[in-house]
Order: C-alpha cells, then sequence, then structure tokens
C-alpha cells in the first residue's frame, strides 16, 4: 500500500512585518502630537457641551482658580500689546518699573498675580523664583478697587482695530464672588462678550440639544 | 542491531516547536506584540484630539438703568433659578409671592426636568430663565447652569445679582434644611 503523504502547509505567518508598521505609525503620532505648554497654574475647568474650539491667538486671559486668586495673561504672539499694556498700567499707576521689569512681562508666559502694590517686586523676580511662590492674586472682590479693571482698560486700549479674544478660565471649585469681579471688571470697560474655557463634554442622547444637533447633520 | 532514532518523534507532533529535540526553535511569536503597537497607537491618537480645549461664548446684556427690557418678559413665563451652596438650587416660577410659597429646591440633575417643564408649558416667546447665584455658589455650578441652557435650547437667559429678599429666604431653607 503506498504512503499517503500529508502535505503540511505551513499556517504561520511572519508578523515581523506588521509589527514594524505598528511601531513606525506610533512613532509618527508620538511625534506629530505637540504638547501643551506646562500649566503653571492648576486649574480644572468645568465641563461644557459646547464644541467651538478655544481660540489661540489674540486672546486675553483671565484665570481664576480655586481660592478665588485671579491671574491676567496675553497670547505670547502679541508682543506689541503686552508691551502697550504694561506701558499705560505704569504711567496710569504711577508705578515707577524700570524697561527690564517691563520686559519680564514682555516675555513669553507671563502672567499677572499681584496687586500694584507689589507689581514692581513681582516684576523682578526670574521665572524660577515664580514657579514655586504661592501669588495673591490681583484683587477683584472690592467693588471699589477692582484692579482688574485697569488691567482691562489697558488691554483694551490696546487691542483697539483688532479683535481680542476675552477668554475666562476658572477652577471648579471657585466661588462665584470672584467670578463676578472678573464680570465688573469687563462691565466696567464695556466687554460683554467673553468666552469661558470648559472640558469638552459629549452631549447627552435624548435631550434637546442632541435632537438639534441630529437634524442639523440630518439636512 | 538496533536502529538510533534520532527522529525523537518529531513526525506525529504538528508544528516546528517539538520537545525533546537537541536544537530548539527560535522562531517568536509576535502577534501579541502588534495588538500592543495598535493599541498605543489607538491611545495616541484619541488623545491628540481630544486635548483642545473648548470654549463657551457667553454674551452678557447691557447693564441699563432703564427697565425696559425686564419689562418686555413676562412675569409668568419666566424660572428665576437661584443657586447656593452645596450644588443646591432653589427655583421659582412665575414672581416670588409674598409669603415665599412657590421657592422650591431642586439639585443639579433635577433641574433639566424642571427646566424642560417649564419650557413646554409656556409660549416660547415669554420663556426666559433668570439665573442668580449667590455668593457661596462655585463657578462650576455657574458653568452646569449655563450649559443647561445650551443643552435644553432655552434661548433666552440671563444672569443678574441676587437680591436681599432671596438671599434671606436661601438661608431660611437652609437652616430649616440643616436642622432637620
Amino acid at each position: 500500500m503506498p504512503k499517503v503523504k500529508i502535505p503540511r502547509k505551513s499556517t504561520n505567518i511572519d508578523m515581523t512585518a506588521m509589527c514594524d508598521v505598528a511601531f513606525l505609525l506610533l512613532s509618527f503620532f508620538i511625534l506629530a502630537t505637540q504638547f501643551k505648554p506646562s500649566e503653571k497654574l492648576e486649574v480644572h475647568t468645568p465641563m461644557s457641551v459646547s464644541n467651538k474650539v478655544a481660540e489661540l491667538k489674540d486672546v486675553v486671559l483671565i484665570t481664576f482658580d480655586k481660592d478665588g486668586k485671579v491671574y491676567f495673561s496675553v497670547s505670547d504672539e502679541n508682543k506689541n500689546q503686552k508691551a502697550d499694556i504694561i506701558e499705560a498700567v505704569n504711567t496710569s499707576k504711577n508705578l515707577g518699573l524700570t524697561p527690564q521689569e517691563m520686559q519680564s512681562f514682555k516675555n513669553a508666559q507671563s502672567y499677572i498675580g499681584v496687586p500694584f502694590s507689589q507689581l514692581k517686586s513681582y516684576l523682578q523676580k526670574t521665572p524660577e523664583e515664580l514657579a514655586g511662590a504661592t501669588l495673591p492674586g490681583i484683587p477683584v472682590t472690592d467693588t471699589l478697587n477692582n484692579e482688574l479693571t485697569e488691567w482691562m482698560r489697558a488691554a483694551v486700549a490696546s487691542f483697539q482695530g483688532k479683535t481680542m479674544n476675552l477668554m475666562v478660565k476658572g477652577d471648579n471649585k471657585a466661588k462665584y464672588i470672584s467670578f463676578k469681579g472678573v464680570i465688573d471688571a469687563f462691565k466696567k470697560n464695556d466687554q460683554m462678550k467673553f468666552k469661558m474655557i470648559t472640558s469638552p463634554e459629549g452631549v447627552e442622547p435624548g435631550t434637546e440639544l442632541y435632537k438639534k444637533n441630529l437634524t442639523a447633520t440630518a439636512k | 542491531m538496533a536502529e538510533m532514532d534520532t527522529s525523537s518523534g518529531g513526525g506525529h507532533k504538528k508544528g516546528p516547536g517539538v520537545k525533546k529535540q537537541k536544537k530548539l526553535s527560535t522562531r517568536v511569536d509576535l502577534t501579541p506584540m502588534v495588538d500592543l503597537g495598535f493599541l498605543l497607537i489607538t491611545f495616541f491618537i484619541f488623545t491628540t484630539t481630544m486635548s483642545q480645549p473648548t470654549a463657551m461664548q457667553l454674551n452678557l446684556p447691557k447693564d441699563t438703568d432703564k427697565p425696559e427690557d425686564q419689562n418686555k418678559v413676562k412675569a409668568s413665563g419666566a424660572l428665576t433659578l437661584m443657586l447656593g451652596a452645596n450644588d443646591v438650587i432653589y427655583y421659582y416660577e412665575g414672581e416670588l409671592l409674598p409669603d415665599g410659597s412657590n421657592f422650591k429646591t431642586t439639585n443639579s440633575k433635577e433641574v433639566r426636568k424642571v427646566i424642560l417643564d417649564k419650557k413646554r408649558s409656556t409660549n416660547p416667546e415669554d420663556f426666559v430663565v433668570v439665573i442668580k447665584p449667590d455668593n457661596e455658589a462655585t463657578y462650576k455650578n455657574t458653568v452646569d447652569i449655563l450649559d443647561e441652557m445650551s443643552i435644553n435650547v432655552v434661548k433666552r437667559y440671563a444672569m443678574v445679582d441676587i437680591s436681599p429678599v432671596e438671599e434671606q429666604l436661601i438661608k431660611a431653607t437652609e437652616q430649616a434644611s440643616g436642622g432637620k
């Protein structure tokens, strides 16, 4: 009887190539992600269903943390506006700032978190010193002495002719009174429109907005 | 006399990895490695798109002393929400009655039902929500309520300061419920 040889075929596929492709894609994505500039202030923003993306240019950002401390900053690309702001504040409040101190505000990633009385000494500090320091924040709760109004006035004047994207980034636990102080400063400068930075949240199915979005996309 | 069996029993076993053979297989199965690679890829794909913070637009009404705008709104169509401490929300429909009988309490989950009920029962032109946060309300409460406005597609709403009468009512309600 002839021996029947069952032809054996290998069922193992060489996965090396697949692995190479996978890691190439991975490297691409790792390199392509832009890291956010490390937050010097720990702010946890509330979530909202808004899907409009926050602007990155021409931004005047008011941040307030959970203790209600208010910080004022301008986006880094607007060097001219930053220069105008610090000079306007210097002349109106007679702070006597030296060009070096004004330069430290014009640097990237700078923010103001002190009342005018401490501004001169604050601007003398280096970023390393500031990194660990706890700042008192700009006073806004006192209606008679809302210092943010001054900063906003300088900001509005410097952005004349350009659209200023006014943004508010608040911490979840901040009390309404700080937010109200910030809003009052805006109102005094006639800034009625502003955006609040939030974390994205999905729209719950079944709600009116969800249905509205469905009909909008269906058209 | 005896045959030296050098095949070492490799004939009846499937696959190259054979036991009791002097040469051991050097083949490594890379399938789990590929799975891991793709898992990491999908992780990075999802995290890069989600890192952009979104912005919520808020337009404040002009602070005019003229009560024209307030008069245009029919009092019966108004729903007033007051934000208190500990995520509690007090509300009343229409105008505040002198004895405060329509002053009710709710929390952030129930408020959507309240808003929708009121929205369904009133004329769309007259429906307006007035939001009054008190000093103990957190920023999160405020943003959540504004978010509810857009979730429930409320076209007219306003954020104003709380009045002393309402503050007193809130304090009284808090004391009454705190005592229980």
